[in-house]
């Protein structure tokens, strides 16, 4: 058991400060953007035999617990999930507590994120059969580990950093547990079609590569062959049968909501012209935007601008919505490259359209790869809880040290061409443009345009889009301007909360360093 | 000889707002003692960053309140130091302390006296009672906010929104936008006046105007106001006609003070006087509407329109907007931020009209410079109103940065 253990904190080239080590694995401290030289060979699963294989191709054990016993679960192993099914999940937590069922300790959660409804794991670190999760933590989880209630240490990736740790052997997995919406006996897996469809399955697919064992559990067992398949059976040891998966309910929203706030409005507005008056928004261009009230407003806006001009998108990159859907559709892209679908017209677009393709954390942003995708978007739209004069980024916890979402793609997305963060500049009273982030996420120099309701700041290392959006009507305005505008309204600056001495997880860069540390909060 | 001691039944005051949906604004309980100390107790959603501020500045307006022995419970929804302010001396008032006192948060430079007849193409409306939508009214571009006391604000509330209003005179920028105040009838409204006229807003709306004498009650109350505080910039009048009678005396209505600007009609309680249904093409207030359109002409001010209600119908708002313009109308009043863009493009004159206007105003400088008695363009003679026309037209444009 790893309670956290005495660690050396060190500097990074950042300047903040990191453990040396976390859970008994040395770290390297960040050195900067493109600065550490990875070495050596990928990890590797074990090699295995047909002969160990039913020859019919049966792979179907009678539960869960089973299958995991079978995959020869002790203590102290890596159980991964994935969160394609969002807040819906049922697996994840079915398997860690057949673990518990099983009677094992010290376990390692390795989920691509955790949601709120999975708040049950609280129970099973507790009584010791969890040791640490590394993955994105909120809402009840996030407060645990920030409380410094869990026993090891909370590690924060990136979707391609997730890719990284696996890849690269610096999180080994012994299980995966993979959801599948679709499978057939002998583990060939999908996710667009059944009760529980969720679109991708992207995010699981490292871990059926890399995984020693793999169970592939499903509400929806099909005769081989399940067409199409995104996850190989050839890497897949047992399926499992379930009654249900997921809530279809919090799997996908219905539809997702564009916001009606004025003020989110206004800034989707300023981003969609600032991509139009840059000369972004040009034939054959790309961008990526979430589901979020103000990115989904901005693809409104930025459609009405692309039908106003003639203008083409080459690809966009989801999550996918009803609204990037419909601009497939109205053949205003050629395709959709979509690492995760978010509501009931992306399922149905990703199931049906050849053009809404499902892309991985490999080909979407795997940093330690021949290259990724998301350095060939020309812009993305991101969120951000903090932003400092620098334009360095926080996207993972609140000013109070507390954590509030995962990274997901957001540190991945800084490779693209033009990085947005369309931000308000303030929330309720607290600033969100402040002297200096209470965690680290991205480093500003990746970061190209803070927009605001207040007006847009373009990061003076891009002199090209000042130069670029000159002429335009746009309120462009230096960072610090908006900062002092936003502080005399709140009536001052406010107090920067004292954050605890002994951190309870990391947040990790891209290529696998050690960016920041989430600090114990009272 | 006996002896009376005035004794005021002192009891627990409450003001403002707090709750899981709230946002933006404080709940303040003062319970005045007999005796100790100040004891204050304080849950904010932003006490991490603003704890400190908070405390300090409640401390500030009970010491300036004179308040010296109460319990002081603060709910905070993040709501900004002007909004705190305005609670906590709206609190202490309703338990009766702190009477004839003012707690003035710092004040803004005041901006550029407003020119009579700016361009006043939209007006949004903004809840007197609900901070949060004030701070970024003005963002939204609209030509005039109007802070309202009237309707939007609950009788039990009236006291409050009132030094809501007058704080935001004060502490929250509202750019480019003319700043407006909805008062209540009268006489509540003159309640209102003294509150917020030493914070010189640049209109006062007057509701529901059905003689000239209210607009002159109105109109000598602010005068005396600004002679007690030495204030010599224009408090403008827009008298707001809402009922048949009102109707009928629309001129003398208009013709009552040299202070007005504008004139404007307010349809839901137009219509509900009338007993018809307010109808999308407002047929059931054509003659109301053109009767102010004429009365507004003929006192030399503004026509402006009524609101659109149906934040989500903007084909809907578009017609209206442009049915209104063609009336004569130049404006009409904002429910939501959204409409604004709508609103403006309704009453902007269309390329083909500047172009037009372009050409007579050339012709008749043209006609002026040759010494000519008689303007034509092309085969057509241009009579003098068209010219004076199409120079308004183009002074209108120019207002609206269409041309430049």
């Amino acid at each position: 058991m790893a309670f956290l253990e005495k660690t050396e904190l060190i500097p990074n080239a950042a300047g903040r400060i990191v453990p040396e080590v976390a859970n008994n694995r040395p770290q390297v401290p960040y050195l900067g953007v493109g600065k550490y030289q990875p070495r050596g060979n990928k990890a590797a699963p074990p090699i295995r035999t047909a002969a160990d294989y039913p020859e019919s191709g049966d792979k179907r054990a009678a539960d869960l617990e089973t299958a995991l016993r079978k995959c020869g679960l002790r203590d102290g192993m890596v159980i991964s999930s994935h969160h394609h099914l969002r807040d819906g999940d049922r697996v994840a937590l079915m398997a860690l507590e057949a673990a518990a069922r099983i009677g094992v300790k010290d376990l390692m959660w390795f989920p691509s994120a955790s949601f709120p409804s999975q708040k049950g794991a609280i129970e099973l670190m507790a009584s010791g059969v969890i040791d640490h999760i590394e993955g994105s933590m909120n809402g009840p989880l996030g407060d645990y580990c920030t409380q410094g209630k869990m026993r090891g240490m909370g590690v924060l990736r990136s979707h391609g950093g997730r890719w990284q740790a696996i890849q690269d052997g610096e999180v080994h997995i012994d299980i995966a547990v993979i959801a599948a919406p679709a499978a057939d006996p002998f583990g060939n897996s999908d996710g667009s079609h059944g009760k529980s469809a969720c679109g991708s399955l992207g995010f699981a697919l490292a871990d059926s590569l890399y995984a020693d064992r793999v169970i592939a559990v499903t509400d929806n067992l099909v005769p081989f062959p399940c067409i199409p398949s995104q996850i190989q059976g050839n890497n897949v040891d047992y399926v499992v049968e379930v009654d249900s998966i997921g809530d279809p309910a919090k799997i996908v929203s219905g539809t997702t909501q564009i916001t009606r706030s004025p003020d989110r409005l206004r800034i989707a507005e300023f981003v969609a012209r600032f991509l139009r008056d840059a000369g972004i928004m040009r034939d054959g261009f790309s961008f990526q935007a979430g589901a979020g009230g103000i990115a989904l407003a901005f693809v409104g806006y930025l459609k009405q601008m692309m039908k106003e001009d003639g203008v083409k998108a080459r690809f966009v990159r989801g999550g996918s919505t009803k609204y990037l859907v419909e601009l497939l559709e109205e053949g205003l892209t050629d395709y959709i490259l979509d690492g995760q679908t978010f509501d009931l017209d992306g399922v149905r677009s990703i199931a049906g359209n050849p053009r809404h393709v499902a892309t991985s954390p490999f080909t979407s942003y795997n940093y330690h790869g021949k290259g990724n995708f998301a350095s060939l978007v020309d812009a993305v739209v991101l969120g951000a809880t903090e932003v400092d004069a620098n334009f360095n980024a926080n996207v993972v916890t609140h000013s109070d040290g507390r954590l509030l979402h995962g990274i997901g793609g957001w540190q991945n997305c800084l490779a693209a061409g033009c990085t947005i963060l369309a931000v308000p500049s303030f929330r309720d009273r607290i600033p969100v443009i402040i002297d200096q982030v209470t965690t680290l996420c991205g480093p500003g120099e990746l970061i190209d345009v803070v927009v605001t309701e207040r007006g847009i700041a373009i990061n003076p290392l891009r002199q090209d889009l000042i130069d670029a959006v000159k002429g335009s009507k746009l309120p462009i305005r230096p960072l610090r301007d908006i900062k002092e505008e936003v502080e005399r309204i709140c009536g001052g600056k406010p107090q920067r909360p004292k954050p605890g001495d002994r951190p309870v997880a990391i947040v990790k860069w891209v290529d696998g360093t050690a960016l920041d540390s989430i600090w114990q909060v009272a | 000889m006996s002896r009376t001691i005035e004794t005021k039944a002192v009891s627990a005051g409450e003001a403002g707002h707090w709750g899981q949906d709230i946002r933006s604004d404080v709940q303040v309980r003062i319970e005045p003692r007999e005796h100790g100390a100040i004891d204050i107790e304080l849950e904010s959603r932003v006490k991490p960053y603003y704890g400190e501020a908070i405390r300090r500045q409640a401390e500030e307006v009970l010491e300036a309140l004179g308040v010296q022995h109460a319990q002081v419970a603060i709910h905070d929804e993040g709501a900004l130091p002007f909004v705190i302010a305005a609670r906590i001396e709206a609190a202490a008032r309703r338990a009766g302390l702190g009477e004839g006192t003012r707690v003035l948060p710092d004040r803004l430079p005041l901006p550029e006296p407003s020119p009579r007849d700016r361009i006043r193409r939209s007006r949004l409306y903004v809840p007197g009672s609900e901070p949060k939508y004030f701070i970024n009214a003005a963002l939204h571009g609209a030509d005039c906010v109007i802070l309202d006391l009237e309707d939007s604000v609950h009788l039990n509330e009236k006291d409050a929104a009132r030094l809501l209003v007058r704080n935001a005179l004060r502490g929250v920028d509202f750019l480019q936008c003319e700043r407006m105040v909805r008062i209540n009838q009268l006489p509540l409204g003159l309640q209102d006046l003294e509150e917020i006229i030493p914070e010189s807003p640049d209109v006062i709306l007057i509701p529901k105007v059905e003689s000239p004498s209210q607009v002159i009650d109105v109109s000598q109350k602010i005068t005396e106001i600004k002679a007690n505080y030495g204030i010599t910039r224009p408090v403008w009048l827009m008298p707001i006609i809402e009922s048949a009678l009102g109707i009928e005396k629309a001129y003398e209505i208009a013709t009552a003070s040299g202070e007005i600007v504008a004139l404007t009609i307010g349809l839901e309680d137009y219509t509900a006087d009338l007993g018809v249904v307010k109808t999308p093409d407002g047929a059931e207030s054509l003659f109301a509407r053109q009767r102010v359109v004429n009365a507004a002409h003929a006192a030399g001010v503004q026509a402006i329109d009524s609101v659109f209600g149906d934040v989500g119908d903007m084909d809907g708002l578009r017609t209206w907007g442009l049915n209104s313009r063609a009336m004569g109308f130049e404006g009409m009043g904002c429910v939501h931020p959204l409409q604004i863009a709508v609103i403006h493009q309704a009453f902007a004159p269309t390329p083909a009209e500047v172009e037009k206007a372009q050409k007579i105003v050339a012709a008749y400088h043209d006609a002026q410079q040759k010494g000519l008695g008689v303007v034509s363009l092309g085969s057509k003679m241009i009579d003098p109103p068209v010219v004076q026309r199409a120079l308004k037209l183009i002074a209108r444009a120019q207002g609206m940065g269409l041309v430049p």
